[in-house]
């Protein structure tokens, strides 16, 4: 019988906490080694196509770009709620809510200025997703129902909302494709790169990043924010409105995923529809945990998952290992990062044979 | 409108109803067993996917659809025993670890699929499972049908309700189980193994998430798709709460969740052209304020979430 005890270390210093993201990824790769050998695929081929396909060329760089964008936006949002202890899982909904609403205006709204369009259309969109994050976590301050839960049944609400819409009000009249019709000239992101799909949303997902970065450091909303996360009941008795921090980060949160909904429909596709998003909710989550939830590392952990995205349908076309490598990846990376933070706490001995204690360990 | 109201459609409703609440009673059964145990297992949803591939592939490859309800419980419980060692034995937080199983799964799930079917223009499908009349009973008016000519699956989900409670609250294990998830620290002291008795959990929950999957694509459908699963997982762990954690009322949600889904399948085969997508958030909905209305009072297993180690205590 083999134990595994864990028992607590003296803490590392800073150098080591910022190397644990890159020592995650390296034992990610590591381990992603298996399927891509299951698949008959040779290592080192595999994994150059990978890092080619996303970085080798000035288009495929490019593209790595453009698939950041709506991960840094979610990374954010989710980093920003769980600071706060809000288990926020809610940001494809919430992504999806901000499509939804950018769709809906950038056809509607006749605003001749390209500038003031797109003002309007993020601004609704942000609150739009603010306020569907919001309702979970007012549920879970006043009604104390599982943040969890609630934010993952949104997600499917929100789906549904969409299909409903694209089935119905917002479908393309001549077509029975759920898809909406193309947004006007004036809801357009500007491509800044001729000759490729670099958009507006790249540097404003950048802008985010800074402001979060700001309102963690440098408002009170943010101070109060990571103290209701450190410990929400001494947060409480400390004088911290705890109720409506908890209200101002999901809004925050839900809004910044959202942002990630405005570039997909405004930047990608031009239209609404239903396969908008391939998860990038769910992968803000991983990239907010590989980010250790720090805005620059989520920047960081956004471009990697981005890269492995694009440069696995290189790998796939020479190697003919799945391009769904990048999907096992994601997961692997987020419960190795789990089990790097824990290393960085405790250290783990092995042991053989009957151990101390009792035997019921 | 006639349609709507003969006996004919309520049967056929009746027998959707069951059927889709088939899948989400087995996986809300399996993660009763582990709740109750105190793991809050959110690998569910990447879990089922798993256990429909794995089904599906078994089934298509060696032609036994049995075998591949079997591998689909192998997998189930091998994905339970990954999450015991991320949350049993190295303590990690659960919401994170069963998150990141699902997304590992999920893609595992696809990944395996590509490799083995390559990408055709058509799925490859199964001859899957047809409905087992049950002698006299199927007869019935109106209910016969419904009722007693089912798939074998189905029936044994219906044996697993009685089945799992007996398991939680009338045997010794059950104790164990429930004591673990209640108070580890207690459970500690008179000599239950803490760790061994989560991980059996898991890995018996496992197994039920595992065939709730492989229902999807054996009988209520005869292919793989990838979004097969569909959130079905996370319904099983709205059900849970709903149930207050008794198998029993957790088998009501579920079937309560399937009569809406065989509704909306219903009047869509009928040719009545209600918005879809409205029914599917119906339940949906009706989950969120039923949690609503049971969170004052819910009964969650108050181990539930927290790690148990013993090195703190110098064990």
């Amino acid at each position: 019988m083999i134990r595994l005890r864990l028992e607590k270390r003296p803490p590392l210093p800073d150098w080591a906490k910022a190397a644990i993201p890159l020592a995650a990824v390296a034992a990610t790769l590591l381990l992603a080694a298996a399927p891509i050998l299951a698949a008959g695929g040779n290592l080192w081929r595999s994994y150059y196509y990978l890092f080619y396909g996303a970085l080798g060329s000035r288009v495929n760089l490019l593209e790595s770009c453009v698939k950041a964008s709506p991960l840094i936006f979610t990374g954010l949002g989710v980093a920003f709620a769980f600071r706060a202890r809000f288990w926020n899982i809610g940001a494809e909904g919430q992504l999806m809510a901000g499509a939804i609403v950018a769709g809906w205006l950038g056809i509607a709204l006749p605003i001749p200025s390209r500038l003031l369009h797109l003002a309007v259309i993020i601004g609704a969109a942000f609150l739009a997703g603010g306020l569907w994050a919001a309702i979970p976590a007012w549920l879970k301050f006043r009604l104390r129902v599982d943040d969890v839960v609630t934010t993952l049944l949104f997600n499917y609400i929100m789906m549904h909302v969409m299909g409903a819409l694209l089935f119905g009000p917002l479908q393309q009249p001549d077509s029975s494709w759920p898809q909406s019709p193309e947004i006007r000239a004036t809801a357009q992101y500007p491509v800044l790169v001729a000759r490729s799909r670099f958009h507006l949303g790249i540097p404003l997902a950048l802008v985010a990043a800074g402001l979060v970065w700001l309102i963690h450091r440098k408002t009170v909303l943010g101070y109060e924010s990571r103290a209701v996360g450190a410990n929400p009941v001494a947060a409480h008795f400390g004088g911290v409105p705890t109720s409506s921090v908890l209200l101002k980060t999901a809004v925050l949160s839900g809004g910044l995923a959202a942002m990630a909904g405005v570039g997909e429909v405004c930047a990608v596709q031009h239209h609404l529809l239903m396969d908008l998003s391939p998860g990038y909710g769910y992968s803000g989550i991983v990239v907010a945990m590989l980010g250790n939830l720090h805005p620059a590392g989520v920047v960081l952990a956004a471009l990697f998952f981005s890269a492995v995205s694009v440069g696995s349908q290189t790998m796939s076309r020479m190697t003919g290992v799945p391009s769904y490598i990048s999907e096992v990846i994601q997961g692997l990376a987020l419960v190795v990062m789990l089990v790097a933070l824990l290393l960085t706490e405790y250290r783990v001995r092995v042991r053989r044979g009957a151990g101390t204690g009792g035997g019921h360990g | 409108m006639d349609d709507l109201l003969s006996l004919a459609f309520l049967t056929g409703v009746l027998a959707a109803a069951l059927r889709m609440a088939t899948p989400i009673l087995f996986a809300t059964l399996g993660e009763i067993v582990g709740e109750r145990a105190g793991v809050l297992n959110l690998g569910i949803e990447g879990t089922m996917l798993m256990g429909a591939m794995t089904g599906f592939t078994v089934a298509f490859k060696t032609g036994h659809l049995w075998l591949g309800v079997a591998a689909a419980a192998g997998v189930g419980m091998l994905l339970g025993l990954i999450m015991a060692v991320l949350v049993v034995y190295l303590g990690l937080s659960q919401h994170v670890s069963g998150l990141g199983l699902t997304l590992f799964a999920t893609g595992l799930a696809m990944f395996i699929y590509r490799l083995v079917f390559g990408s055709p223009v058509l799925p490859p499908t199964v001859e899957p499972f047809r409905p087992v009349a049950v002698p006299l009973l199927a007869r019935l008016p109106v209910l016969g049908p419904a009722l007693f000519h089912q798939y074998a699956l189905v029936y044994l989900s219906w044996l697993l309700i009685p089945a799992v409670s007996i398991l939680l609250f009338r045997t010794r294990a059950g104790l164990r189980i429930r004591t673990v998830g209640e108070n580890p620290l207690a459970a500690d002291t008179v000599g239950i193994n803490v760790h061994r008795t989560r991980t059996v959990s898991l890995v018996i929950g496992g197994a039920l998430m595992g065939i709730g999957g492989a229902f999807l694509t054996l009988a209520h459908q005869n292919m793989f798709l990838m979004d097969v699963v569909g959130g079905r997982g996370w319904i099983a762990i709205a059900m849970v709460i709903f149930g207050n954690w008794s198998p029993a009322k957790g088998a009501l949600g579920a079937l309560l969740f399937g009569l809406l889904d065989g509704l909306q399948l219903r009047l869509q085969a009928v040719g009545l052209h209600v918005p879809f997508h409205v029914f599917l958030i119906i339940p949906y909905i009706m989950t969120v304020l039923a949690m609503i209305s049971v969170s004052r009072k819910a009964s969650a297993p108050a181990g539930l979430l927290k790690p148990y180690r013993r090195e703190d205590k110098g064990g």
